[in-house]
């Protein structure tokens, strides 16, 4: 033989399906989940430390992008439990008909954005100074 | 191993035009994946034009026709032409099915047609499944039975039992749901993937078989069967319509109530 066989493309051709892009996405989430629970911990540290860490820490998280990485943080939190309860569902073998994967998944993501949208307009205290 | 792209010497290379036969309006352009063992080059991605009026309506009488007027060399594997015999499984326009039951009108634009993913290229369109037959064997894909018929003849079975067996047996092999599955292509030498633990199902569920907690034993692996992460490409792709990701959630949800501990 010439030339050892070659692998032939996979990931670079395939057309992911919405469930497929929605499990890497439940990785990815995870991830960015673990890596936001540390911030928070430091954020923590931080404002309890001394009375200046109180001071800046309020105003990182008040600056535009201390709001974009909270409020990504809490879209991560809610669209990870989306598809957690779906791996639930899925366990308890409810949900695999091929033909409602692309609603459940679409509706998945309505929900996990409505929950966002709902701790945006009633979760938070008032921040008036 | 995840390797979210291709080593060197698979990278596919732009490829040959060839002319059409005749020159008029409507003509279809196919780019097909080309690798020729004796030469040392890289694959390449070769465009064709036809003239689907004058073939049939299939992806695979396109093929043929490619193969038949214009371009002798294209190789592919087919049979039977109407979907039971799973030779002709390939990736057209970036998802997995048959080439013979995938209608060329279904596609809009020009097409494009790869390999199974994930798999070493014997030529052009022919892959090596080697490694799924050997792990399709590796699950016993035979009757165990309970005991000998008093007859010594058959192993009866009601209607309901069979009906268990539904949406398992129609399956062909093709290895378009395995080689849909990222799963598969990241630990394919450990993880089973959907065409064997689809088979593995239909076994356990075998109202003839007696094997059942020997079967499920075997199967109970951190990577033989739980590499499955619900990605459902499987499922997705199944030319069949078959259900292997609902398969394997069954067999998951058997080792927690169907499995006895063995002695």
């Amino acid at each position: 033989m010439a030339r050892p066989p070659p692998l032939s493309p996979h990931l670079e051709i395939y057309k992911l399906p919405l469930t497929a892009v929605l499990s890497f996405s439940h990785r990815l989430t995870g991830v960015m989940l673990v890596l936001g629970l540390m911030m928070i911990a430091l954020v923590l540290l931080l404002a309890v430390g001394w009375p200046q860490g109180f001071t800046s820490v309020q105003q990182g998280l008040i600056s535009a992008p201390g709001q974009i990485l909270f409020w990504l943080f809490i879209y991560a939190l809610f669209f990870h439990l989306c598809h957690g309860v779906r791996h639930l569902l899925w366990d308890s073998l409810q949900g695999f008909e091929a033909h409602r994967q692309l609603n459940i998944g679409v509706f998945q993501i309505g929900v996990s954005i409505f929950l966002t949208f709902i701790t945006y307009t009633f979760g938070q205290p008032d921040m008036a100074p | 191993m995840v390797q979210f792209t291709l080593p060197k010497d698979s990278k596919v290379l732009k490829g040959i035009q060839h002319p059409p036969i005749i020159q008029k309006k409507g003509l279809r352009q196919i780019d097909i994946y080309r690798y020729d063992p004796d030469q040392t080059s890289n694959p390449r991605l070769d465009r064709y034009q036809i003239d689907s009026e004058t073939l049939g309506p299939m992806v695979l009488d396109a093929l043929l026709g490619i193969k038949d007027q214009i371009d002798s060399t294209l190789t592919l594997r087919r049979s039977c032409r109407e979907g039971v015999c799973g030779s002709c499984a390939m990736n057209i326009n970036g998802r997995n099915t048959l080439a013979c039951t995938e209608p060329l009108a279904k596609h809009q634009g020009p097409l494009k047609i790869y390999p199974l993913p994930h798999l070493k290229v014997i030529k052009d369109l022919v892959t090596d499944l080697s490694q799924i037959y050997r792990q399709y064997a590796s699950i016993e894909p035979w009757l165990k039975p309970k005991a000998i018929p008093d007859d010594g003849r058959e192993q009866p079975q009601m209607h309901d039992d069979r009906r268990q067996l539904d949406g398992l047996v129609e399956c062909i092999l093709c290895a378009c749901c395995s080689t849909s599955c990222p799963s598969y292509w990241w630990n394919g030498d450990q993880y089973l993937g959907p065409l064997v633990l689809l088979q593995a199902e239909r076994w356990l569920k075998d109202s003839r078989d007696g094997a059942t907690q020997e079967r499920l034993h075997a199967l109970d692996d951190t990577f033989k069967l739980y590499r499955c992460h619900t990605i459902m490409n499987c499922t997705d792709s199944c030319p069949k319509g078959l259900n292997p990701a609902q398969a394997i959630a069954r067999i998951k949800s058997a080792m927690v109530t169907t499995k006895k501990d063995l002695r």
